[in-house]
């Protein structure tokens, strides 16, 4: 038995951690989201790159300055609306085509099946990262949406195959086959009586693969293939402190306070993915 | 289970043509091909721009270079470096024993660490132990694989000055003794090593203590504690022995995901392996080299998968039986 909405949400506050973590998410989406609002400094604009970079922190540049005098708490709001975002519709994307392609696999059987699920198998061998950094490595002029879109397109092999488990285990149910009884065809039946009942498995992916895609973006930029400057992403930022790798220490905070951004909201989606598991759990909480 | 072994070969094989296809589909939509600075310099004339191309048989059509691109990876040769001035495969094969040696201890130290961990949290559920172990385990799962890496480099070499800061060997190493040589070659591993460990082990550790807690309730965990055996004795040989199956399975994930962290803690601390091969083949543009990387990554990965299902099928009888 599947636990009602009420339940889930129930013990979602019931549960501390999900609570810290969501009230945390609110804290760093907020002001991203609302940038403009929150800050004094174009992300951009360069005051004065001799008398003014690589300042400390300060009230007037509470995240200090770097290397072109930008101020970096503005560059980590923006760069924050920029990473989330690409975290956000990409995850979509990944989870509605491992959700579609697991349930076909799953509720088509057979040759089909087995076909799908060979494809899959070959997908799954080829490790992300370096399918990312071939790609990326070989594109000049690489534009936001088709960086999304080659993210969304490599990170669905592991949920397609969850879901096609339960829907494997769902097809012999008795709900499922008194629907076939009552003459609703194999579209009606995986939309309304499977689909809605695998969701666990789809919530808890998208929860985990929003944190996985902004660590790939931060990544990316760190290897000199992610999005390119000078529009600010978490991983750019990041990238532009760590650069000289001698003078980290020295300007410590060009790196830190995007690196604190990023690693919090990442722990806080992972965290999350992690209460939605134990919410979504049919037989109540694990002990 | 010999058609189990023949179509896992198989599947070997897709693996590698697709990744091999992917990699000459991206090296022909890159834009500018080898030569593109002699085509910017006014002094190369077009006649030995021409002569250079037929050389490397850029001037045949694609079906056929990409026939001839597939038959020479799989008869082994991978090409010519650019930027090395050699042939791949001897770039290559200096660089891949250093990325498994640093991948091979990674992987042995998590699993120890991480199955350890885990079984420290399960012995008692909600306590402070569990909890201070998963807030860290969430956060090395949670941290950009540089960063930490960064972060160690940055305090262990600049600010307490323990270890040296990359490469894996001294400059003075052609000179040392045999013994000093290998200690010298382990002075370098530390950090690097270390590094993976730290995140690959909060993988494990996240792994197995869910893999713990979904068999704590079973029955013959009741049993044994009805026996009255004490709780340490329960979790270490009864729970942990049934909850180590979902573990073996994530040894096939080990691999991609330490190839993953190698490329990265590579890049930072100068390690002379595939990683750095990569990093420094995007950077100078040399994309046989970096294509050839991958593909060798690639099989690296689909090999180690292949080994996780072995060591499953060894692991567990009832599949064995039921293949």
């Amino acid at each position: 038995m599947l636990p009602t909405r009420r339940t889930v949400a129930r013990r979602l506050i019931a549960n501390r951690s999900a609570i810290a973590a969501m009230a945390l998410l609110l804290a760093i989406i907020i002001p991203c989201a609302g940038a403009p609002l929150f800050v004094s400094h174009d992300p951009l604009s360069q005051p004065d790159p001799v008398k003014l970079k690589y300042q400390p922190p300060s009230r007037i540049s509470p995240f200090g300055t770097d290397e072109l005098s930008r101020d970096v708490f503005s560059r980590v709001l923006y760069g924050g609306r920029t990473s989330l975002s690409i975290a956000l519709v990409a995850t979509l994307l990944s989870i509605t085509l491992g959700t579609a392609y697991g349930a076909v696999a799953g509720f088509a059987g057979g040759v089909v099946e087995s076909v799908m699920m060979r494809i899959l198998d070959a997908l799954m061998s080829i490790p992300r990262l370096l399918l990312l950094i071939a790609v990326f490595a070989t594109w000049d002029e690489l534009q936001v949406k088709w960086f999304i879109l080659i993210i969304g397109f490599t990170g669905w092999y592991g949920l397609s195959r969850i879901v096609r488990g339960q829907v494997l285990a769902m097809k012999g149910e008795e709900f499922v086959m008194s629907a076939r009884a009552l003459g609703a065809g194999p579209a009606r039946i995986l939309l309304r009586h499977v689909l809605p009942n695998v969701l666990t498995p789809v919530i808890v992916a998208a929860a985990l693969g929003v944190g996985r895609v902004i660590l790939l973006e931060a990544g990316l930029s760190y290897l000199g293939v992610g999005l390119h400057p000078p529009d600010p992403s978490w991983g750019n930022i990041i990238q532009d402190g760590t650069d000289k790798i001698y003078a980290i220490a020295s300007i410590w905070w060009i790196s830190f306070f995007p690196g604190m951004a990023l690693v919090l909201t990442v722990m806080a989606f992972n965290s999350l993915g992690d209460a939605l598991r134990e919410a979504l759990e049919p037989r109540g909480i694990r002990s | 289970m010999t058609r189990y072994l023949l179509s896992r070969f198989a599947q070997l094989a897709v693996v590698v043509f697709l990744v091999t296809s992917i990699a000459f589909f991206l090296i022909h939509v890159a834009p500018g091909d080898p030569f593109a600075d002699a085509v910017a310099n006014p002094n190369v004339s077009e006649a030995v721009r021409a002569r250079w191309r037929e050389a490397y048989g850029l001037d045949k059509p694609l079906p056929e270079q990409f026939v001839r691109y597939v038959t020479s990876v799989a008869r082994g040769d991978l090409g010519w470096s650019f930027s090395k001035q050699r042939p791949v495969k001897a770039v290559l094969s200096d660089a891949l024993p250093n990325t498994l040696l640093l991948m091979s201890i990674a992987l042995f130290a998590s699993f120890a660490v991480g199955i350890g961990l885990a079984v420290a949290q399960a012995l008692k559920p909600g306590s402070l132990t569990d909890r201070v172990i998963g807030g860290i385990s969430l956060f090395l799962f949670s941290v950009p694989e540089f960063l930490l890496a960064l972060v160690l480099l940055v305090l262990f070499t600049y600010k307490f000055q323990r270890f040296p800061i990359g490469g894996m060997t001294d400059l003075d190493y052609p000179s040392f003794t045999p013994i000093r040589r290998l200690a010298d070659i382990a002075r370098h591993t530390v950090l690097p090593a270390i590094t993976l460990t730290l995140l690959f082990s909060a993988v494990v550790a996240r792994y197995q203590r869910a893999a713990l807690q979904d068999v704590l309730p079973l029955d013959f965990v009741k049993t044994a504690r009805a026996k009255g055996l004490p709780e340490r004795v329960i979790v270490r040989h009864h729970a942990l022995r049934n909850a180590l199956l979902p573990t073996i399975s994530l040894f096939g994930l080990a691999f991609p995901m330490l190839l993953t962290g190698a490329v990265f803690v590579e890049k930072v601390f100068s390690w002379p392996g595939m990683g750095s091969i990569i990093v420094g083949s995007i950077d100078s543009r040399d994309y046989p080299l970096l294509m050839s990387a991958i593909i060798i990554g690639s099989v690296l990965v689909a090999v180690g998968s292949l080994l996780a299902d072995l060591l499953y099928l060894a692991a567990d009888p009832r599949l064995r039986d039921a293949r």
